[in-house]
């Protein structure tokens, strides 16, 4: 069972089958952000159906390319060596 | 006392026979005594146990409420959990240590007061740095000094605060400290705030946690950090500080993450920015962030180990820990994969799983205290955190390009114990109602209504986009990251060389000179002595010498030995003493 379930994250051949899914729970969660009931939003973010999801997607690519920026050009990732 | 049984000196006091046991019965010992410590941290009713006077101070070594016996808990289940994976070791070195290591850290949880809880503090560092010395690598050697220094510099700010806070306070009992930060406050802050791994004071973790024993790591991810945390909210709950700390620490593990390229590393970042949250959440200080920050402890514990245990699976077996040297192991390690994976969605907090009970709490309860700032900060390093531990390491390791590493699936025990910490990963998420049970303060949360799953997954399988999207932009790179250890392994090297360089040249200048001039003329202050001594000192003594030998010569000439010399001589003497008598009285 954890095999398969494994095989099919990890084969090439399921590359299009697993794209798909992929997509397909993205729209779910789309959908299903519209529809559930906020009886108590704080914020006015908290109000926008959807705003997780931008914020998500927006937190991911701001991380990656802040702490590559912080890496390459200032200096933080060095050579293996650099202590020796 | 027989209602309460010390569980850490159940561990410590446990130790000491480990290494004359052998075979299967010491594996069965090593197992008896966490089984052993579970069950009388589960039959512990609260109170005070072991009061005593110690220099004229108050001692509680065991002090039992509710947040002492919930970390208690999870401490005892990590350490039977951690030992079945560490069954397979045939020294008893690291069983001692780990035992020791332990049973410091609850001596912490219970300790009632600062002495008690120092003790066991220093236990702690001394125990953990020699999981990092087993490894016995060059490396690993280095790293552990640093490791030890590092932590003692900590200790000594820590023991500097407790004798000023007794002085100021006249007790040393431990609980909440109050009035603003003196400086004994500061001093045990600094001293708690570096256990925790707060930055600056960070790269002690990252820099020795990977560099210890595949098991060692294990302990060290569970019980260092977390008994800081557990300090924190115990002294420190509602600093406005720690709050901010928090986040940074939050933020900052997952930056570092990026750039990481070491397994163990990338787990290690990610530990300073998850107990970011329980800092933070201490620091808000409310009921529910309070609850939040140790259920979260308590998740942690659990499905860091699960992942540390993971990557250590994966060392293990194929002896590489660099994401650029690994890959395609989803072939040969599938369940190795599966439960590692059970630990990446606890720490990402998806639904059903640990952390999505226990982060968000903290979360909640940073917008319930209007800390919007928070929330947002806080979110974003979730996002990091899936990103990481749930996607790029499972990806470069067990996917990504096929690097034909001969692999094979961890020894069973190491399995059973992560199946052990995958379950009540699982359990938790499932079942929160009875972790919800052991909290402090009462729970009013329900962390499954229909906005909150929504959100979370739509933070969480955005993210997925993301990483899909620019996935090669996060091909790991073969670097190392510089980190706060910046500052005192060149500060080492710099003093190294002031030492060998302008100090050295110092001293060979200071005994040159003393060569050129200040020796010839102490040899010639000498001769000149010398001399002195001979013709004058010498000479003045030799005719002392002679003048005395003369005078007794004369001397000896006088006794001639006839009666009639001496009567004579004596008829002389009184006519004189007459002669004298008569003028001299007159």
């Amino acid at each position: 069972m954890i095999k398969r379930v494994v095989d099919f994250f990890g084969d090439e051949r399921h590359a299009k089958r697993r794209r798909r899914l992929f997509y397909l729970v993205l729209v779910l969660i789309i959908i299903a952000d519209f529809l559930v009931f906020r009886e108590h939003a704080e914020y006015l973010w908290e109000r926008l159906p959807g705003w997780s999801a931008l914020y998500g997607f927006g937190s991911c690519v701001l991380l990656i390319f802040v702490s590559k920026f912080l890496g390459h050009q200032c200096g933080l990732m060095r050579r293996e060596d650099y202590y020796d | 006392m027989t209602d309460f049984v010390h569980p850490g000196l159940l561990f410590i006091l446990g130790a000491l026979p480990i290494p004359i046991l052998k075979g299967s019965v010491r594996k069965a010992y090593v197992l008896l005594i966490p089984t052993l410590a579970i069950l009388a941290v589960l039959t512990m009713h609260p109170g005070s146990y072991g009061a005593a006077r110690f220099i004229g101070q108050e001692i509680i070594v065991a002090k039992v409420d509710k947040l002492s016996i919930l970390f208690a808990t999870v401490f005892s289940i990590m350490a039977l959990i951690g030992m079945v994976y560490a069954l397979h070791l045939t020294r008893a070195g690291q069983h001692v240590a780990a035992f020791v290591y332990v049973g410091s850290a609850l001596g912490v949880v219970f300790a009632g007061d600062y002495l008690t809880l120092f003790l066991f503090w220093e236990g702690m560092t001394f125990a953990s740095a020699y999981l990092v010395f087993a490894q016995r690598s060059d490396q690993a050697l280095r790293a552990g000094f640093r490791y030890l220094m590092i932590h003692i510099t900590g200790s000594i700010a820590l023991l500097g605060g407790i004798i000023l806070h007794g002085f100021a306070t006249g007790s040393l009992l431990f609980g909440p400290i109050e009035g603003g930060l003196g400086l004994a406050t500061c001093l045990i802050l600094a001293g708690f705030l570096l256990n925790a791994a707060v930055p600056p004071l960070n790269a002690w973790l990252t820099d020795a946690y990977p560099e210890a024993t595949v098991t060692g790591a294990v302990f060290m991810s569970a019980f260092t950090t977390k008994t800081a945390v557990y300090v924190l909210a115990r002294a420190f709950p509602g600093t406005d500080l720690l709050v901010w700390l928090g986040i940074v620490m939050a933020l900052y593990g997952v930056i570092y993450a990026v750039l990481e390229n070491d397994c163990r590393r990338l787990l290690a970042y990610h530990i300073v920015s998850q107990v970011g949250y329980m800092v933070a959440g201490i620091g808000i200080g409310t009921e529910m962030a309070v609850n939040g920050a140790v259920s979260h402890a308590f998740a942690h514990i659990l499905y860091k180990a699960l992942l540390f245990m993971g990557a250590g699976a994966v060392i293990h077996v194929t002896g590489r820990r660099k994401l650029t040297e690994l890959g395609g192991l989803y072939k040969t390690m599938p369940v190795t994969l599966a439960l590692y994976m059970v630990g990446a969605l606890a720490i990402s907090a998806f639904p059903f799983f640990s952390g999505f009970v226990t982060k968000s709490m903290v979360v909640a309860a940073a917008g319930q205290d209007h800390r919007a700032l928070v929330v947002l900060a806080l979110t974003m390093a979730s996002s990091g955190t899936f990103l990481h531990t749930g996607l790029k390491l499972p990806y470069y390791m067990f996917f990504g390009t096929d690097q034909g590493l001969e692999a094979r699936e961890p020894p069973r025990n190491m399995l059973v114990a992560m199946g052990m910490a995958a379950v009540l990963c699982i359990a938790i998420g499932v079942f929160p109602q009875t972790l919800y049970g052991l909290l402090p303060h009462p729970v009013d949360f329900d962390p499954y209504t229909g906005v909150h799953i929504t959100e979370s997954l739509g933070v969480l399988m955005f993210t997925a986009l993301g990483f899909v999207i620019f996935l090669r932009a996060l091909d790991p790179e073969n670097t190392i990251s510089i980190d706060t250890d910046w500052f005192y392994r060149m500060g080492a090297r710099r003093f190294m060389w002031l030492a060998e360089k302008p100090l050295a040249r110092y001293e060979k200048a200071v005994s040159d000179v003393s060569e050129t001039a200040a020796l010839p003329f102490l040899h010639g202050m000498a001769r000149a002595g010398l001399r002195i001594d001979l013709r004058g000192v010498d000479a003045f003594v030799n005719a002392i010498a002679r003048a005395i030998l003369r005078g007794g010569g004369a001397l000896r000439r006088l006794q001639s030995g006839v009666v009639t010399h001496y009567a004579l001589a004596m008829i002389a003497g009184v006519i004189a003493a007459i002669a004298v008598f008569a003028v001299a009285w007159r």
